[in-house]
């Protein structure tokens, strides 16, 4: 508008005609709120906090802080000990979802009530989650008794205070997540692909292979990406009921340790900016493989 | 609500592909029993993960039994006392209650251009409203409370509602988006030619019909912030810890309180979420949800 006030006048509605077409009105303004909220909390931070990184406390030249990450093999094992934890538990709640929401996608009774129980698991949360294993999964818990009395060990199994603990934490809290995600895609592929394909004589099986894990497989690289945000920036269960100084020190932990107990706010930034780039090159790869897929209809509500 | 939980009526066509398996017949194929012994097997770990903390939550001692030696409920009234419960939990619905509205109110004008106008740069403007979902809290979380520090707001209570709403915003956008665009348009075009201005188009058109959608993405946005753990303790100063960080502090400080105080308090923390989770569902349905979120990132 501003660039319009020096015209004759006759063009001023002109111009707001030619920018309303391309659909520039002042409803637009609606949105200023969220864009200045977003720029001001999100985006100046983060953008703040990478040039943090690049600007170290104990100086040394602009890549002092990343050399140091990879040079050091303390902070450098976050990063692998952040995979080794984030990919077996992303992957274990995406494969484990698919048998169970292909068998369960038809409508059958209590089909609620199970969708209901599976969201508690995400309600309580990573530090509710990990007070409950210390105590179940503890030498003396009920799980270890119950093992014990069955004469499936000899002595308690050690389940907490390591990779274990955490893993079992970023499963109960992820694969509901996944199971309901992928139950959701499921629902969005026609029953109608699959019945016309039994007419023709397809097993199971094949029903299985070649009709809907094709039209599957879109829906299941998002949820794999999204069950992997969820498992990669892992924290809280990391300190409960991980082993928070040695094997399941995660790269979020070596970030918090950096800028909030060493007040090194330039490493810290550097370790989140490392972290936010690991797990982007991640989605990257298995978006990149999904945009080889079958893209067409699916047929039903999806 | 959803078709796929309350239609009565099944697929014909379907029926005949699978419902003799797993409808009538009470002797299933392997793969379901395989299946729902699955299932079971979650909801087993989960019960006793969940039983755990509230068996030792009530009881008098227990070391190495299958049930503690004796029942009582005064690690309620200790946990109360010792964590100052009541004076977290004010915190904790002020924390909660300031970023439902305020989220509301910047999410919902965004999500309503979102939904109807197509316009030069609208995939960039989903683009960042997806981008605080997608990224781990704690790697913007140190950079905000880095920021946060700096202006001195780390630490109070606006520090630690500031920060809560960086992703409650674009959530209620997420969910607002899909919400407005099922609601027909002809509906605002009647009352524009009836002569009614944006505003009032807004308050007494759109308002009502989308009571129900503001409740939901509300309930939500109240069990994600009640449940919020990275960006609160990144932010939270000794005032303005909610009950989450409470919660953590005394798990990681073990040893220094009864550990049933602290499971007391877990309880406490269990059971306000539940409540929160039972209102919410009675208005959404979470694979409905999910389905019209995965629109939304995959557009």
């Amino acid at each position: 508008m501003t660039a319009a006030t020096g015209q004759p006048t006759a063009t001023r509605p002109a111009l707001r005609h030619r920018l309303a077409e391309r659909g520039i009105d002042r409803a637009l303004l609606l949105l200023v709120p969220g864009l200045i909220f977003i720029a001001v909390l999100f985006l100046y931070p983060f953008l703040y906090g990478v040039g943090l990184s690049f600007s170290p406390q104990q100086g040394g030249g602009p890549f002092a802080n990343y050399r140091k990450f990879f040079d050091d093999p303390y902070l450098r094992n976050t990063l692998w000990t952040t995979f080794r934890l984030a990919l077996p538990a992303a992957l274990i709640n995406v494969l484990a979802s698919i048998p169970m929401a292909y068998k369960l996608r038809r409508p059958f009774r209590g089909k609620r009530t199970l969708t209901t129980l599976l969201v508690v698991p995400i309600t309580l949360g990573t530090v509710l989650t990990a007070e409950g294993l210390l105590e179940y999964l503890a030498p003396a818990g009920w799980l270890n008794k119950t093992l014990l009395a069955l004469h499936l060990i000899d002595q308690p199994i050690e389940l907490v205070h390591n990779y274990w603990g955490v893993l079992f934490s970023l499963i109960i809290t992820g694969f509901p997540f996944a199971f309901l995600l992928t139950m959701s895609y499921l629902s969005g592929i026609d029953p109608t692909l699959e019945s016309a394909a039994a007419t023709l004589g397809a097993g199971w099986r094949e029903r299985f292979r070649f009709i809907t894990l094709p039209l599957l497989a879109p829906g299941l690289a998002i949820t794999f990406c999204l069950s992997f945000v969820l498992a990669f920036s892992v924290f809280p269960s990391a300190f409960l009921v991980g082993d928070p100084s040695g094997r399941t020190r995660v790269i979020s932990i070596a970030a918090y340790h950096a800028a909030l107990e060493q007040f090194d706010f330039s490493l810290g930034s550097t370790i989140a900016v490392i972290m936010t780039v690991a797990m982007l090159i991640v989605i990257a790869a298995v978006l990149a493989w999904r945009g080889t897929l079958y893209k067409g209809a699916s047929g039903g509500k999806g | 609500m959803s078709t796929t939980v309350i239609d009565p009526v099944p697929t014909p066509v379907a029926d005949t592909a699978a419902a003799p398996r797993s409808g009538r017949r009470l002797v299933g194929s392997p793969g379901t029993w395989l299946v729902w012994g699955l299932v079971a097997f979650f909801f087993v770990n989960l019960a006793g993960v969940v039983f755990s903390v509230l068996v030792s939550s009530l009881s008098v001692r227990w070391f190495g039994t299958w049930l503690p030696d004796g029942w009582t409920t005064h690690w309620y009234s200790d946990a109360w006392r010792e964590f100052n419960l009541s004076s977290v939990l004010v915190v904790t619905a002020e924390v909660a209650l300031s970023v439902v509205v305020v989220s509301v109110l910047i999410g919902l004008p965004a999500s309503y251009v979102l939904a109807r106008r197509t316009f030069p740069g609208k995939r960039l403007v989903m683009l960042l409203f997806l981008l605080p979902i997608l990224i781990p809290p704690i790697a913007y979380g140190i950079p905000l409370a880095t920021v946060l520090y700096k202006v001195h707001l780390a630490g109070s209570l606006t520090g630690v509602i500031l920060a809560n709403l960086v992703p409650s915003v674009p959530f209620v956008v997420l969910t607002m988006t899909p919400f407005i665009e099922q609601i027909d348009t002809k509906i605002e075009s009647a009352a524009r030619m009836c002569g009614a201005s944006t505003a009032a188009v807004f308050f007494r058109v759109l308002g009502p019909l989308l009571i129900p959608g503001i409740l939901a993405a509300s309930i939500l946005v109240l069990v994600r912030t009640v449940g919020m753990f990275e960006l609160t303790f990144l932010t939270s100063g000794p005032t303005s810890e909610t009950l989450v960080i409470v919660l953590f502090n005394n798990v990681l400080g073990a040893g220094i309180r009864a550990p049933q105080s602290v499971d007391a308090m877990a309880v406490v923390y269990t059971a306000s979420m539940l409540v929160l989770l039972v209102v919410a569902l009675r208005f959404i349905n979470p694979t409905q949800l999910v389905t019209r979120l995965k629109d939304e990132s995959t557009a």
